[in-house]
């Protein structure tokens, strides 16, 4: 299916034995049927090499999980708790001022490529631009030669986070923050809001007890459902700033191309995005009583 | 003049009178009717040496000046004017994927609502599955697949796009399903093609053109990314292209904020004055879903 030479790919810049690539070549005009289940075996195999680094893809996909895992996690914490907020107040009041403005910016950073903002963000406060001095490393996880196990090399880690992440918080805090909006706009026309007025509570009892964990629910779901979306930030950030996880390689594989590398990675992603569209589906039995019966 | 043609030029004249009042909607319009313009000027008022490498008079990462209003990139060109060159490529990129991706994913919809049994089934799974995978990982390893061009590119950004449309059509068809008319046509032994095409793609139809402009948004944005990631034609200054271009030649550690700003502020107008249109649009086709 794929065209191109993949033997040629393989045997770029090194002294193969010509009768290696025969050897290869052999392989490829095996039957339709064994490459097909070679295909499906290929990627639970732990001795598949990418083509560009000569080494296990599983190997190379092991070391670049944590920092992807330590820079989403951060981002999605941070984005949902400061969304969900800002979509509470701006709900809660819509057509009011904070609404508008929120509204309004949200919209924009909507429309906002991520890997823009990263750069914006890099010139601005790592080189220093329209007179704002450089504060913030350029891109990596940490300072060649520091020790990362030490509470000083956390730090470290801590301040070479900080652009990456708040170019991810940023984009995804919009998203959030107008699904939970229109999902408290909704709730508020409910009866049992207008019963709990009756019975004499205060406005803000009324938010904070009835309409909002209802609201919530639709949010919660979303926020696990949108790590399709959460996948695409992390390849483009990560490859701006340098951050050395699972994006960045995505990247690396991409120049080559490395077909094994990338297919790893594509089926990494995917068993990512099934497991967290599970446990949306799980959580939603968990946190709304209604649809247990 | 026939009475439907009447009817459809009244209710068009409504549709339009709604929208001029609907002031988010028109700020949109206007922005689009600016970018449209300069694509369709750009070959009338920039000449191509403009876009030639070996044709560049300026100096590299020249800041802005009188001459360069944008400042100039890595090999003299003008910024100005290759973002002109730009807005004609990513709104082509930008229209014609959401041309495919609205193809699909209405007749995905209104053949997955029209039938009944296996074969609708099969469909809906197919819609599930695109709304699930990850859509940047599949484009990704489509786009390197067939190779980078500017025609690779709206195939694969028009073939990941559909599902939420599809979706969105097969609920609307649902419920159209249910309608007399279309009982009557079956009774006077309309086929299904008949059914499908005379009775509910016309009333399917304004969702589907409020939902063509929320679409190209998203499309906009996807061809950022992936001309980014250098799956689009090397040649053709998309406005992602450049974005690549700036980062690859080392912009941003240089602090040429003229070389990245603009690019990125047109993505942003143009992706904001199509989602502005779309939620105008549909607020006036569909006014129970936008509350």
């Amino acid at each position: 299916m794929l065209p191109g030479d993949p033997i040629g790919l393989y045997a770029r810049g090194r002294n193969q034995d010509p009768e290696q690539l025969v050897e290869l070549r052999r392989a490829l005009n095996k039957p339709l049927l064994e490459q097909f289940l070679t295909y499906l075996r290929n990627p639970f195999d732990s001795t598949i090499d990418s083509t560009r680094f000569s080494r296990p893809v599983w190997e190379m996909i092991g070391e670049r999980l944590w920092p992807t895992l330590l820079l989403l996690g951060t981002a999605i914490l941070l984005a949902s708790i400061i969304g969900i907020w800002i979509g509470i107040r701006a709900g809660w009041k819509p057509g009011g001022r904070f609404d508008r403005i929120s509204t309004g910016t949200t919209l924009i950073l909507y429309s906002m490529p991520e890997f823009w903002l990263g750069m914006m963000l890099l010139i601005v406060f790592s080189v220093g631009a329209f007179g704002i001095p450089g504060m913030f490393p350029v891109g990596g996880i940490s300072t060649p030669g520091v020790d990362t196990s030490s509470p000083m090399g956390w730090l470290n880690v801590l301040w070479h986070l900080v652009l990456p992440c708040t170019t991810l918080v940023l984009i995804y805090l919009a998203d959030y923050a107008l699904v939970m909006r229109s999902s408290l706009i909704d709730e508020r026309k409910q009866e049992y809001l207008t019963l709990a007025r009756a019975k004499g509570l205060r406005d803000a009892m009324v938010r904070k007890r009835h309409a909002v964990p209802n609201a919530l629910l639709p949010t919660v779901t979303l926020i696990f459902l949108s790590l399709g979306f959460v996948v695409t930030g992390a390849i483009t950030v990560e490859t701006v700033f340098s951050w050395p996880g699972l994006g960045l390689l995505t990247y690396e594989a991409l120049r080559g191309p490395d077909i094994p590398l990338l297919q790893a990675i594509f089926l990494m992603f995917s068993i990512a995005v099934i497991v967290a569209n599970l446990i949306a589906e799980l959580l939603y039995v968990v946190f709304d009583p209604r649809v247990r019966s | 003049m026939s009475i439907a043609a009447q009817r459809r030029r009244k209710s068009f004249a409504q549709f339009a009178n709604s929208f001029r009042q609907d002031r988010t909607g028109m700020t949109g319009l206007v922005i689009l009717v600016i970018f449209i313009a300069t694509a369709i000027l750009a070959p009338i008022l920039i000449p191509d040496s403009a876009l030639d490498v070996t044709k560049a008079d300026g100096g590299r990462f020249e800041s802005p000046s009188f001459s360069y209003p944008l400042g100039t990139d890595e090999v003299g060109r003008s910024i100005l004017l290759m973002l002109a060159w730009g807005t004609r490529i990513s709104l082509t990129v930008g229209l014609a994927a959401t041309l495919i991706s609205m193809v699909i994913g209405t007749s995905f919809g209104i053949m997955a609502g029209h039938f009944r049994g296996v074969g609708s089934q099969a469909l809906v799974g197919v819609t599930d599955w695109f709304l699930v995978i990850p859509f940047l990982p599949l484009a990704i390893v489509l786009a390197t697949v067939l190779g980078p061009s500017t025609l690779n590119l709206i195939i694969v950004i028009g073939i990941t796009s559909w599902a939420g449309t599809a979706r969105l059509i097969r609920a609307q068809t649902l419920s159209i399903e249910g309608r007399p008319y279309l009982e009557r046509s079956k009774a006077l032994g309309a086929g299904n093609w008949y059914q499908m095409s005379r009775h509910v793609l016309p009333n399917v139809f304004p969702l589907v053109l409020a939902n063509t402009t929320l679409t190209v948004a998203i499309v906009i944005l996807s061809e950022t990314t992936l001309s980014f990631l250098g799956l689009g034609d090397p040649q053709a200054p998309s406005w992602g292209a450049l974005l690549d271009r700036a980062f690859s030649s080392g912009a941003v550690s240089r602090g040429a904020w003229w070389y990245v700003l603009p690019p990125g502020i047109c993505v942003v107008l143009v992706v904001l004055a199509f989602t502005l249109v779309g939620r105008a649009m549909e607020r006036i086709v569909d006014p129970r879903r936008a509350s």
